[in-house]
């Protein structure tokens, strides 16, 4: 799995993210520069920049990793990715952009006139912008021990150093360029191997992938374990190699796996015989490759709650997410927002199509990472294993430079957003210094979260930070965009309702072992709940408190929702309290 | 209109009226004499009931796109739990959840977002001809 060619992608991929940015510095001069690209941007690279920012590390491995463990339930989460931007598109885009905010804090500000409810929304978008980092430098530090072995940290810091160098350096002008230039490197990434993948998979003989038995293991298969790691053989095995079963340590020249679980050791060596069932780790379901394709197929309690759960929070989440936002700022006015998020669509359908074939043949070519738990690695490992030679290294070393540039432009783009709700609302600091000073603590605060963290799937975890941003920024944005009727103590209300229960839920997902529990998918599959919760309380308190509705609110409807080129007073791009 | 018309020059004809009448300044004004763009900005009551017009259209079309589309997708789920034997049923090749989830949906969501900002920006169109009317 250990590859040159792959190290050098993953280098080259960083060197070129830190040129493009130099390059930017050299154009981006003033602060608007820095915030918002002196809002030249095209439709098109804009539409580029925010795939390219969107596409994360759960994207780019989560996804099939999630598909190839726990099977069709989980391609809720491409599904969702995406149909959360026609709810964007449909609900918040033209407006979001007509109300000349920057940031949700700014959008929080200008409707309800309101340093209280700004200040709440900071604070969301803050812990939403970390919780959504987390996952992308776990993405990178899996990646790097996939491809090189080093330690997992490593890749988390590599990220950190590259995006908060490029992000103090260059700001958001040359971060356009960088997003935009990643959308379709990733895409090259993804799509490229994957059709040498399929023509290799149809020279084989195309086995089907859903015969009704265990996934086996294609040759003898030599397994390292790099935790303690729980497994359930579906059958007796006789493997060999060095390591510690159930406790006991094992050297000889082979050893009986019963069927049943046991317990692996870490650093455990072990190589499997060629046509055995591959045994799984115990907290995934016992599935043929026919029961895995069906519904309902992960063995989670309360599927059909898990699958509404997810769909709510990736359906409503995406709107929420703090570099989301920022991008419909550098488009000239709300009909251009209306195209550019369209495009987003088309870019995103493209892309999810790919992960899903990843998924399916990874259950043929490397059912060993059932067994090891590293099922995000998938993506990275099925090019070298499935085709011999210097082709199948080149081909992985791409899908490994695709997998770096996801982590490497999510962050930037969460960097960056960040740092502007912390350069204005926390840390006070105005001009370029402010910016930077803001970007570095964006930066370090989720690598030291990273050595707190368990082990999650990263699509997982950042189906967390959508969990959140769905029960607490997205009512504020609903409600305040279609509503006149909201008031500030509704808003602030409504968004600690929704928000502090899912943040909550999410920490606790992340940082205990919550085990079998029945509660488990209540907290890690929060949204189903809090959703409604924030909506309601934002909703009632707010016709509780009819009185407090923000003085000029019908202004503010008219900025939000007219055309600009009529020549109402407030809408436009010519408006006082836009940023110069 | 209210000037006469200038009398014709070489060839005049004797038994041609010749209506005279003077502005009329007096008499209550006609109903419209702002424009739409006026009344918005002077925060009148027609002003809001242009505004409120605008945005309930775009609140109903924004939300029935994305309830046909949620809709239709949040179906699924419990389509396939109360039916499990749909979910072995195959469509070219593919089990019936991975071809909808995979194949069917990506571009009917591609469609409903072309048919809104179809929409959106007709239903735009329409509220500048109606603030701009004179």
């Amino acid at each position: 799995m250990t590859s040159g060619y792959a190290i050098v992608a993953v280098l080259v991929v960083a060197l070129g993210t830190i040129l493009v940015g130099t390059y930017g510095l050299r154009v981006s001069r003033t602060t608007s520069d820095f915030y918002v690209a002196s809002r030249t941007v095209s439709p098109w690279w804009n539409a580029s920049a925010i795939g390219g920012e969107y596409l994360s590390a759960a994207s780019f491995v989560g996804i099939a990793g999630l598909i190839f463990a726990y099977g069709p339930d989980m391609l809720w989460f491409p599904v969702g990715y995406t149909a959360g931007y026609l709810v964007l598109l449909t609900m918040v885009a033209a407006p979001l952009r007509r109300s000349g905010a920057y940031t949700l804090p700014d959008f929080a500000e200008a409707r309800f006139r309101s340093r209280g409810v700004r200040a709440v929304a900071s604070i969301l978008a803050l812990a939403i912008g970390w919780l959504y980092l987390l996952p992308q430098l776990e993405g990178a530090g899996l990646t790097l021990n996939t491809v090189t072995g080093a330690p997992d940290w490593v890749g988390a810091l590599i990220v950190t150093v590259v995006v908060t160098a490029n992000v103090m350096s260059g700001g958001m002008r040359s971060i356009t360029f960088v997003q935009a230039f990643q959308y379709w490197f990733k895409l090259t990434a993804i799509t490229v191997p994957i059709v040498f993948l399929i023509a290799v998979w149809q020279v084989h003989g195309a086995d089907s992938l859903t015969t009704p038995e265990y996934p086996a293991f294609r040759q003898d298969t030599e397994v390292t374990f790099p935790h303690d790691t729980m497994i359930h053989a579906e059958e007796p095995l006789y493997i060999k190699g060095i390591g510690e079963i159930d406790g006991k340590y094992v050297n000889t020249v082979g050893h009986g796996l019963t069927a049943g679980y046991h317990r692996i050791g870490q650093g455990s060596e072990f190589v499997f015989p060629k046509g055995g069932a591959v045994p799984h780790v115990s907290t995934m379901a016992h599935n043929t490759n026919a029961s895995w394709a069906l519904p309902e197929s992960s063995g989670q309690q309360f599927p059909l709650y898990g699958v509404y759960s997810l769909i709510i929070a990736t359906f409503l989440g995406t709107m929420g997410l703090p570099h989301v936002i920022v991008r419909f700022y550098t488009n000239p006015n709300g009909t251009a927002a209306r195209r550019t998020t369209l495009i987003v669509l088309g870019l995103l359908t493209v892309f999810y199509w790919m992960p899903p074939m990843y998924g399916a043949l990874g259950r043929l070519y490397t059912p060993e990472l059932l067994m090891t738990g590293q099922t995000d690695a998938v993506v990275l490992v099925l090019p070298t294993r499935m085709i011999d030679g210097i082709g199948g290294q080149l081909l992985g070393a791409l899908v490994a430079g695709g997998a770096f540039a996801a982590f490497l432009s999510t962050s930037s783009g969460l960097v960056v957003s960040l740092a502007g709700v912390l350069s204005q609302d926390v840390l006070r600091l105005g001009g370029v210094r402010g910016f930077r000073i803001s970007a570095m603590l964006a930066g370090i605060v989720p690598l030291a979260m990273t050595f707190v963290a368990t082990g999650m799937p990263v699509a997982d975890m950042v189906g967390l930070a959508f969990a959140v941003a769905a029960s607490s920024l997205c009512p504020l944005l609903m409600l305040g965009i279609w509503s006149t009727r909201i008031t500030k103590v509704g808003a602030i209300a409504g968004m600690l309702a929704g928000g502090v229960p899912a943040l909550t839920a999410g920490l606790v997902t992340m940082l205990t072992d919550t085990g079998n529990a029945w509660y488990e998918v209540l907290l890690s599959r929060p949204a189903a709940w809090t959703v409604p919760l924030g909506f309601t309380v934002m909703y009632v308190v707010s016709l509780l408190t009819q009185r407090h509705v923000p003085p000029g609110v019908q202004q503010t409807m008219v900025k939000l929702h007219a055309p600009e080129n009529l020549g109402l007073d407030g809408s436009g791009s010519s408006s006082a309290d836009e940023r110069s | 209109m209210t000037t006469p018309p200038p009398p014709k020059g070489p060839e005049p004809k004797p038994t041609q009226r010749v209506v005279v009448t003077s502005p009329r300044t007096r008499a209550p004004r006609a109903r419209r004499p702002y424009s739409g763009t006026r009344e918005i900005n002077e925060q009148s009551e027609l002003g809001a009931v242009y505004m409120r017009t605008l945005i309930r259209a775009q609140r109903r079309l924004g939300l029935s796109v994305c309830l046909v589309a949620g809709g239709a997708l949040g179906l699924l789920p419990l389509l396939f739990s109360i039916e499990p034997e749909l979910g072995k049923s195959r469509i070219l090749g593919l089990g019936l959840p991975w071809f909808l989830l995979c194949v069917v949906t990506f571009p009917m969501l591609l469609l409903a977002g072309w048919f809104y900002v179809r929409q959106a920006e007709r239903s735009e169109r329409e509220f500048a001809e109606l603030v701009e009317r004179p």
